[in-house]
């Protein structure tokens, strides 16, 4: 499981949590995601848009 | 010694509006301010001193006391956005909002009032509501819940709920482009504009709801949609004065609220007039430029920008959507306004003297090139003809 982050305001898509008021069940894969789903806190970027992040960023 | 040299900017750099925010804040009083005067002077006529406020006294405010480009520097923005003070400020708009309307409504239901005087005082009620749509847009860009939360109760005074959803998912998305309802084309007025970007807005958050909640596999007809849960707080509100205040204030609730649509949606006019993002990528991949500082106008007349919170540090906020109004910083390359949003709108209301105004000003943004400006599509084939001879001057020079 993977997580990515928007490159605007440091949004993170975490694939185990998902995002479910977003319609994206836990578990849902990034690259299952709409490529134009714009990041729900800024509206600037969009999933394609968005960065891996890597496990040694994980901080929780 | 670098890191001494911050902590010396930090403890140097003074927000010299700090305190001027407060204003923002108690802007609401404006009704009450009405009354006042009306009975200071014995005059009936002041019951219309909202619009007066801002459309003369905040106007003229802005070009006495003239610019304020001061930018906080990067050093101290997270510092400055972490101060609690600042959004305390915002908060404290709320109770006041809520305390003038209420007395409002009590003041339209009372016998002893002429109907010219209420309708003057629906106007500055709807001056607040307006302006209670800017403090819910501050609010409503922030990730915090609560914040959320009040930016929707600010909303259900004009009955605007469905502008939390729109301006956020939809007119950041899709600013200055020919397909975003709130973005206006050179050539369009506003009275022309008030009735698509009203409509297109409205139908918008609708299919991005009704978007979310399919993927939920669900209907949108649910108070999960949160354009409808939105209304049925203004419904909830609006009932609630009808039935204290007796149902007669209905006429003037309505007013009150189209004066703050429009108000709000005047704004939105004049921030991405004639802007336009150029299409880029490859041949059916194409998408639209990011949105950077030279897609929106900018103020950096104080008045204004203290009573609406630096909404007219226009770019910063598009390009950084979630920062707090505190931190927003002024950019040279940005497009700027002659004078400050109070002032411009009242421009808006002559279409004839707002295109001389602010066409040239278009046209020398994109460098003689009108063609790259957002075009109303009636008029394009005029515009550029109008403008042809200033596409040759520019290649000439």
């Amino acid at each position: 499981m993977s997580r990515f982050i928007c490159p605007s305001c440091d949004y993170v898509y975490d694939e185990e949590q998902g995002d479910p008021r977003e319609g994206w069940p836990p578990g849902t894969p990034f690259d299952q995601i709409d490529p134009d789903w714009c990041c729900p806190d800024c509206g600037v970027r969009e999933q394609q848009d968005f960065e891996p992040l890597g496990d040694d960023q994980r901080t929780s | 010694m670098a890191v001494q040299s911050v902590q010396a900017t930090q403890v140097e750099w003074r927000d010299g509006k700090r305190y001027l925010w407060i204003m923002g804040a108690v802007m609401p009083l404006v009704p009450f301010a009405a009354w006042g005067l009306v009975v200071a002077t014995g005059l009936d006529l002041f019951w219309w001193f909202g619009p007066v406020f801002v459309f003369g006294i905040i106007p003229l405010v802005d070009l006495m006391t003239g610019l304020d480009r001061n930018n906080p520097p990067d050093e101290v923005i997270e510092r400055l956005e972490n101060d609690k003070y600042y959004r305390w400020v915002t908060y404290a708009f709320i109770p006041i909002q809520y305390l003038s309307l209420v007395w409002g409504a009590w003041m339209l239901s009372r016998g002893d009032l002429a109907v010219a005087d209420k309708v003057g005082l629906s106007l500055g009620i709807g001056m607040v509501a307006g302006i209670a749509i800017n403090t819910a847009h501050e609010l409503g860009h922030k990730k915090e819940e609560h914040e959320r939360w009040f930016a929707r109760i600010a909303l259900a005074q004009p009955f605007y709920g469905h502008f939390y959803i729109e301006h956020n998912r939809g007119h950041h998305v899709r600013v200055a482009t020919p397909e975003d309802p709130a973005s206006s084309r050179v050539g369009e007025t506003v009275w022309g504009f008030l009735p698509r970007t009203v409509w297109g807005s409205l139908t918008s958050s609708w299919k991005l709801e009704k978007r979310r909640l399919a993927r939920r596999e669900q209907s949108p007809w649910t108070l999960r949609n949160d354009v409808l849960n939105a209304w049925a707080m203004s419904v909830v509100l609006w009932s609630g004065l009808m039935l204290a205040f007796g149902w007669e204030i209905l006429p003037y609730l309505v007013i009150q609220a189209i004066v703050g649509i429009w108000l709000l949606e005047s704004v939105n006019y004049l921030e991405h007039y004639g802007m336009l993002r150029q299409k880029v990528g490859t041949p059916g991949r194409e998408r639209y430029e990011r949105v950077d500082p030279s897609h929106s106008w900018n103020s950096n007349n104080i008045g204004t920008n203290v009573l609406l919170y630096h909404l007219q540090r226009h770019s910063d906020h598009h390009a950084n959507p979630t920062r707090r109004y505190q931190a927003l910083r002024d950019f040279k390359e940005s497009p700027v306004l002659p004078t400050g949003y109070a002032g411009m709108i009242v421009l808006t209301w002559v279409p004839a003297i707002w295109r001389r105004v602010m066409d040239p000003r278009v046209l020398a943004h994109f460098d003689g090139d009108i063609t790259r400006a957002n075009l109303h599509p009636r008029k394009r084939d005029k515009i550029i003809a109008k403008y042809s001879g200033a596409i040759a001057g520019a290649d000439a020079a």
